[in-house]
């Protein structure tokens, strides 16, 4: 298979992933926003921009800290690299470039997302509502999955397509669970005032997990155990563990067919062991334990994702490219 | 003069090839036109059968108008056309071999050798330069037009002719839309085209101790006929690539894979001549690569269609197609040419001058219906316009008269009516055989009276079919 290709499919199915996770994003800041105490703050809206790694961006086009400005801006805005549109246009790009390599039915899924959003507007997101509005952006992502998973050959190009995913995946669950941190720091065990529980639950909904919490650990909403279920848990298949979990398998399956023993898989397997024979107390023991746990999540998965590039992804002429991130800034995809 | 219509005589009979069709066409309501045809844009829509315009505003991705009504021609027709294109494709590929080698044709005096020398697409450096097999043309797009009953061949295009995904498309879609139709009629296909091509292409590997491997290159992605390049890539199974997908080592070209480096031995390249290769062609070229001029002068790799064909397929030398068929196969011509009068001779530029107001007049490099004057359809003023330009430029014009180009009955919104149409088969050569499917692309000129078919200029097209007899 071409590089190219490759590396396509491995960004087309990491920009729906952000399309959906962005959206998971707003959905908890607007849920947030709705608390009787927050009383016109906006410090959850700041969350979701630093989040998403685009505060900097933000505070230089637009300016103040506001909610509809940042709801905009984060799902619709053609100058935020990482908004829904671009995250959809780019997804699709990639994939009109694939368009021979990719079955129909993902094709159609991915370019009939394209057409929703574009002819998406401010005034349409309000007239259907945020949270119908986040619901499709979901559902999208959901029915490219499904297509991919329903349609596509087992080879090489789905094993990229799949690590395109969950390299995303894990980069914004850290992402949307260290949102929390910069709220406001836990302080005690036990979640304590309504603001903060509400926040903790909001959290939880955002990644589909409410449910899933209850029944794992009662009703009690403990930051220790939102932390366990969203980093260490495999049967949560939003957590990082689980995420790596379907990096090593995909990356194996890669090594396998290749016969090659790549860096990629030796630091992606470094990174699972922590996460399979971590224990929550070892990050959740200091104030701010965890916000340094999960920066550390967020900068050796991308590595990861560097090093899966250069394993895979490029010639021996350029071997010799550096891997350096702006600080706290979002991968995005450079094309050459 | 009323033109020659492929469906109704003058007499007002209906040829009988159009029996069944024109039954159809009188008991089809406007409505399931116009539904079918919705239904025709969404599904080239959702194939992704799309040109791509950017830079004009609005969408990109347009789709080329399709009418629902198929062409029809009959098998003994088109049996002389087949035999007629391949000799005539035969003949130019001799010509390009003869150019790029000893220019017997001009020594012997039946081409006049400054019309090479003149065309900016005639590419010296490959003086000397074989390609496998000898094939230069390995894809041909043969442009006809029926006048008065019989196909004249309109022009060639030996560099890279597109449009074989809308014969192919259009197919797919004429057999969603109208199964029935295909009951009735014995239609034969064309599907085989992407097989015809990679085999024609694997035949012109210059390797034959391993199988080779062959690529489609395109420009990329933001093409206009982007969609076309992975389309035939897909249904020939083969990679789609970039000039950044490939390198050159020790004249050499590989691919650059998840797998690591891989040769590539044929390449069908979509990109012109000076974009090949910035060290051979033009340096500021992205598009191509580096040293992939000098892997095919080293006999390493295909290129199809080679470069500097565009000496065969200008305007000028097209006059002098029926005697290269004359000269390198010995054969009478089996397909017309449309009578041509040229700018570079005294007498037939005087003849143009004079006859501005019926004649059409070309540039001779020019292309997409560009920079053309219709005779009968223009005012004096322009006439006048045009005569200067011509002056000042005599051996850049050719002239030909206005023919009366063939109608078919075409949905136009209210309605079935004649509009001109014009056809474009395509025409493979490999080292072994010549390959031609039964079809190729019609294309129809939507707006009454309109000559110009291009779809630059609001043409369509046509499924085209080419009945078993």
């Amino acid at each position: 298979m071409l590089s190219r290709t490759a590396d396509d499919l491995f960004w087309m199915s990491r920009y729906v992933e952000r399309a959906e996770n962005v959206a998971r994003l707003l959905e908890v800041a607007d849920r947030m926003a709705l608390m009787p105490q927050d009383a016109g703050g906006t410090d959850e809206w700041t969350a979701v921009l630093i989040a998403g790694g685009v505060a900097p961006l933000y505070t230089e086009l637009v300016g103040k800290v506001e909610a509809d400005p940042t709801l905009r801006f984060m799902a619709l805005s053609p100058e935020n690299p990482s908004s829904i549109y671009n995250c959809f246009s780019v997804a699709r790009e990639n994939a009109r470039a694939q368009r021979h390599t990719i079955t129909r039915e993902l094709w159609e899924a991915i370019n009939d997302t394209w057409h929703g959003i574009r002819d998406m507007t401010p005034e349409k997101v309000e007239g259907m509502g945020h949270t119908a509005f986040f619901e499709w952006v979901k559902s999208r992502s959901h029915l490219v999955r499904g297509a991919l998973a329903g349609t596509m050959i087992r080879d090489d190009a789905y094993s990229f397509t799949r690590l395109g995913t969950f390299i995303e995946r894990a980069d914004s669950t850290s992402r949307i669970l260290d949102v929390k941190y910069h709220l406001i720091l836990p302080t005690e065990e036990v979640v304590g005032g309504a603001p903060d529980y509400y926040q903790w639950a909001a959290l939880l909904q955002s990644v589909s997990a409410q449910g899933s919490y209850r029944r794992m650990f009662g009703d009690q909403i403990r930051y220790t155990n939102v932390a366990e279920l969203l980093v260490l848990r495999p049967e949560m298949p939003r957590s990082v563990r689980s995420c790596y979990d379907n990096i090593m398998e995909n990356l194996q399956n890669l090594t396998d067919s290749y016969e090659s023993q790549p860096r990629c898989l030796r630091m992606a397997g470094k990174l699972r062991a922590r996460l399979v024979y971590g224990e929550v107390a070892e990050f959740t023991g200091q104030e701010s334990g965890l916000h340094e746990f999960l920066t550390e999540v967020v900068g050796t998965n991308l590595q990861i994702a560097a090093q899966i590039g250069k394993d895979f992804l490029l010639t021996p002429e350029n071997e010799d490219t550096p891997l350096a991130f702006p600080e706290n800034a979002r991968q995005e995809q450079t094309m050459g | 003069m009323t033109p020659y219509d492929e469906m109704t005589a003058s007499d007002g009979s209906v040829r009988e090839a159009y029996r069944e069709l024109e039954y159809w066409l009188t008991n089809t309501t406007v409505e399931t036109f116009q539904n079918k045809r919705k239904e025709a844009d969404l599904l080239f829509r959702r194939l992704g059968i799309t040109f791509a315009v950017y830079g004009e505003g609005g969408d990109p991705e347009r789709l080329i108008p399709y009418d629902v009504v198929p062409r029809v021609i009959t098998g003994a027709e088109w049996g002389a056309m087949e035999k007629g294109m391949e000799q005539r494709v035969k003949a130019i590929n001799a010509f390009l071999n003869d150019v790029y080698g000893d220019q017997q044709i001009f020594r012997a005096g039946h081409i006049p050798r400054d019309i090479i020398e003149a065309n900016d697409a005639f590419v010296p450096s490959m003086m000397g330069v074989t390609p496998p097999a000898g094939i230069y043309a390995h894809i041909a797009g043969v442009d006809m037009v029926k006048a008065d009953g019989e196909f004249y061949v309109l022009e060639d295009n030996v560099r890279t002719p597109s449009g074989v995904s809308y014969m192919m498309g259009n197919r797919e879609a004429e057999m969603r839309l109208f199964p029935g139709l295909f009951r009735q009629h014995r239609v034969r296909p064309v599907d085989h085209y992407a097989d015809f091509l990679r085999d024609t292409l694997r035949s012109v590997s210059p390797y034959k101790d391993h199988d080779p491997k062959v690529v489609v290159m395109t420009p990329g992605r933001f093409n206009s006929a982007y969609f076309e390049h992975a389309f035939l890539a897909d249904r020939m199974g083969i990679e789609l690539v970039e000039g950044a997908d490939l390198f050159v080592r020790d004249e050499i070209v590989y691919m650059r894979t998840t797998r690591g480096p891989q040769r590539v031995d044929v390449m069908y390249r979509r990109l012109d001549d000076e974009f090949l290769d910035p060290q051979a062609f033009r340096k500021d070229s992205l598009l191509g690569v580096p040293g992939l001029v000098a892997a095919y002068r080293a006999g390493n790799i295909a290129i199809a269609n080679a470069i500097g064909n565009g000496v065969a397929d200008d305007k000028a030398i097209y006059v002098y197609v029926p005697e290269m068929i004359r000269f390198y196969l010995g054969e009478e011509p089996i397909l017309n040419n449309v009578p041509t009068y040229m700018g570079r001779r005294d007498d037939e530029l005087k003849y143009i001058l004079e006859h501005l107001d019926e004649l059409v007049v070309k540039e001779v490099h020019g292309s997409g219906g560009y920079g053309m004057l219709v005779g009968p359809a223009s005012t004096k003023a322009e006439q006048e316009a045009y005569a200067e330009r011509i002056k000042a430029d005599p051996t850049g014009f050719i002239a030909q008269p206005t023919l009366a180009l063939s109608t078919c009955p075409t949905f136009v919104g209210s309605g079935v009516a004649p509009r001109h149409v014009d056809l474009r088969p395509f025409v493979l050569s490999g080292a072994d055989r010549v390959r031609i499917v039964p079809g190729g692309l019609t294309r129809v000129a939507l707006k009454e009276g309109s000559l110009v078919v291009n779809s630059s200029q609001g043409g369509g097209t046509k499924d085209t079919w080419v009945l078993e007899d």
